[in-house]
């Protein structure tokens, strides 16, 4: 790899022993790729995947203790993904106890860390960091060091900004030193898609579920999807971009995928359209009997496949604004229909705390109160890291949480009616 | 026995017994359960790769096409690194994926007492004729001698 001469000092020490080891890092990790040199990071603030305080993984708070004894700090503000405990949420003395004695036994400590390293404020976390109320949305174009995966895709696919599907970390690294290593997605050919993905649905498919299709089948290639724009529009309105924050979540989970282009509607798709796909690119078919197959196909992992859940979880990636609000008239809607007042299932919205702290300054957050559903700025994913959650029947909508735990997937249509009617499969 | 000649990622020297997965690694389902509760010999708790679950991964020629899952990844290979409960190697048939990639750098470059050496690009062959239970030797030009 090309080295400038400032890149080159720092790797020779100029910096300090700690700020070589982690311009080394960056460049061992470019060489991995083949990249041939380092662009410097352009975003107004980094997001980190690291929010958790497991004591577990000692060697990474050991790692950030080294970088802030050397005072080797961020040049970045950063945001990072949601904390693992709420009060607010349900849970047993016993796993009440496993939460706080043995898994996230270092959080309080953790979070010090975070802000000697740059933490932006308190409530900074949150996995949707690019919403408008968190307001840690880069630019098109921008150059980032993100590792959350929801995150990158959002970014590099409805953003146009550009970032590889980084570790946790590396995403610290990368905005200490102020470089990354440029390869796949920060290159334009890196960009192009190898595959086409057409939508041949007869309604507009679930936004959890299309992602998922997509990913398992494509991994982590860029896809090209067209026919979608018959049901989003060409317009990124807030109801668009709120289908693709769950659909890109479910490519990046369900697969890999960093990048995907929908014609006539992302910003790199409606700028350069079909030049944006390879010349050997594959085909992949949607319909409604693909979409079936796919959701027939996910496999449950329940003891007792006919429990009544315990717990629903929705929001992983967490909710917007607007789908707090459009989940409250649903919710009341349903329970009015189902002749009850209160949700049958426990049942906990999850959203950034800066768009909860909007939505409470609403009347929909009285309502939704009302109905007995908890919000809350928690990880889902991990309070099911939790060995004894992870064994209750949780149901959720979203297919990134289906995937790295136990929780049952149902189509948002699926849950609303098990939340309001009762928990029946 | 067969030869197969592989790209270096991080350098070193192995001999170890091969565990093989056909599907792709998940770091974090993999590893989780083993660091979290003191597992020296790593278990493999992802219940979602017949091939690896249940099996012990800590000191084995770990043979894969890539890794999979959560972007914490490289930060859990990391971990199982420092904690010394990390593969005799590991041996990637394709190009090796960011994820892995940041482990085995993070490992190489921030764990001083740890070699776990990785390879990758072995090409689809090595992974169909690659068993578990066979032995693997991987010499410092990353050539791999299966036998």
């Amino acid at each position: 790899m090309h080295l400038t001469d400032e890149q080159q000092a720092i790797l020779s020490g100029s910096q300090g022993e700690t700020m070589a080891k982690v311009m080394k890092t960056l460049v061992m990790y470019g060489d991995a790729f083949e990249a041939e040199e380092m662009v410097a990071v352009t975003s107004e603030y980094n997001h980190l995947v690291t929010s958790f305080g497991l004591g577990v993984m000692a060697p990474v708070y050991d790692l950030m203790q080294q970088l802030i004894d050397a005072g080797v700090m961020s040049q970045q503000k950063f945001s990072v993904d949601p904390r693992p405990l709420d009060k607010n949420v349900p849970k047993n003395l016993l796993q009440n106890l496993i939460f706080n004695k043995f898994m996230y036994n270092k959080q309080d400590f953790y979070e010090g860390q975070l802000k000697k390293l740059g933490l932006l404020h308190e409530d900074a976390f949150t996995c949707a960091c690019y919403m408008d109320e968190v307001g840690n949305k880069p630019k098109k174009g921008d150059i980032l060091s993100w590792a959350e995966s929801s995150a990158v895709v959002y970014a590099n696919s409805v953003l146009g900004a550009r970032c590889n599907r980084n570790s946790g970390i590396v995403d610290l690294m990368g905005s200490i030193v102020g470089f990354v290593p440029k390869f796949g997605l920060l290159t334009d050919e890196g960009r192009k898609a190898s595959w086409i993905v057409k939508i041949e649905t007869s309604k507009k498919p679930e936004a959890q579920l299309l992602g998922s299709a997509i990913g398992m089948k494509v991994m982590e290639d860029v896809p090209y999807v067209v026919g979608l724009d018959k049901w989003l529009g060409s317009e990124l309105t807030d109801e668009a971009c709120t289908y693709l924050k769950d659909f890109g979540a479910a490519t990046a989970s369900n697969g890999a995928v960093g990048l995907y282009h929908i014609e006539n509607l992302t910003p790199e798709a409606v700028e350069s359209g079909k030049e944006l796909i390879k010349s050997d690119a594959k085909v992949y078919v949607i319909d409604d009997k693909e979409l079936k197959r796919v959701k027939d196909n996910y496999p449950v992992i329940w003891k007792d496949r006919d429990a009544k859940p315990k717990l629903c979880f929705m929001g992983c990636p967490h909710m917007s604004l607007q789908q707090l609000k459009d989940w409250t008239d649903r919710v009341e809607a349903g329970l009015k229909a189902a002749g009850n007042k209160k949700v049958q299932i426990p049942t906990v919205f999850t959203a950034p705390p800066a768009v909860l702290e909007e939505f409470n300054k609403t009347d929909y957050a009285k309502r939704l109160k009302e109905t007995g559903v908890i919000t809350s700025y928690i990880c889902p994913l991990m309070y099911m890291n939790n060995p004894l959650c992870g064994k209750m029947p949780v149901i959720t909508s979203s297919n990134k949480l289906r995937t790295y735990t136990s929780a049952r997937y149902y189509t948002d249509d699926e849950i609303l009616l098990q939340i309001t009617k009762g928990g029946k499969n | 026995m067969k030869k197969f000649k592989g790209r270096i990622v991080t350098p070193g020297t192995a001999k170890a017994e091969a565990l093989v997965t056909k599907g792709g690694l998940n770091t974090l389902a993999s590893f989780q359960k083993a660091l979290q509760f003191g597992d020296k010999t790593a278990k493999c708790g992802d219940q979602n790769n017949p091939d690896l679950y249940g099996k012990e991964m800590a000191g084995k020629a770990l043979c894969l096409p890539q890794t999979i899952g959560s972007t914490t990844g490289g930060m859990v290979l990391y971990c199982a690194c420092a904690m010394k409960r990390q593969p005799a190697c590991m041996l990637f048939s394709n190009h090796i994926d960011s994820l892995a990639a940041a482990g085995a750098v993070l490992a190489d470059v921030w764990v001083e007492d740890v070699n776990m050496p990785v390879v990758d690009s072995l090409g689809d062959e090595f992974l169909e004729y690659v068993k578990s239970g066979m032995t693997i030797t991987l010499e410092a030009d990353g050539t791999v001698c299966v036998e």
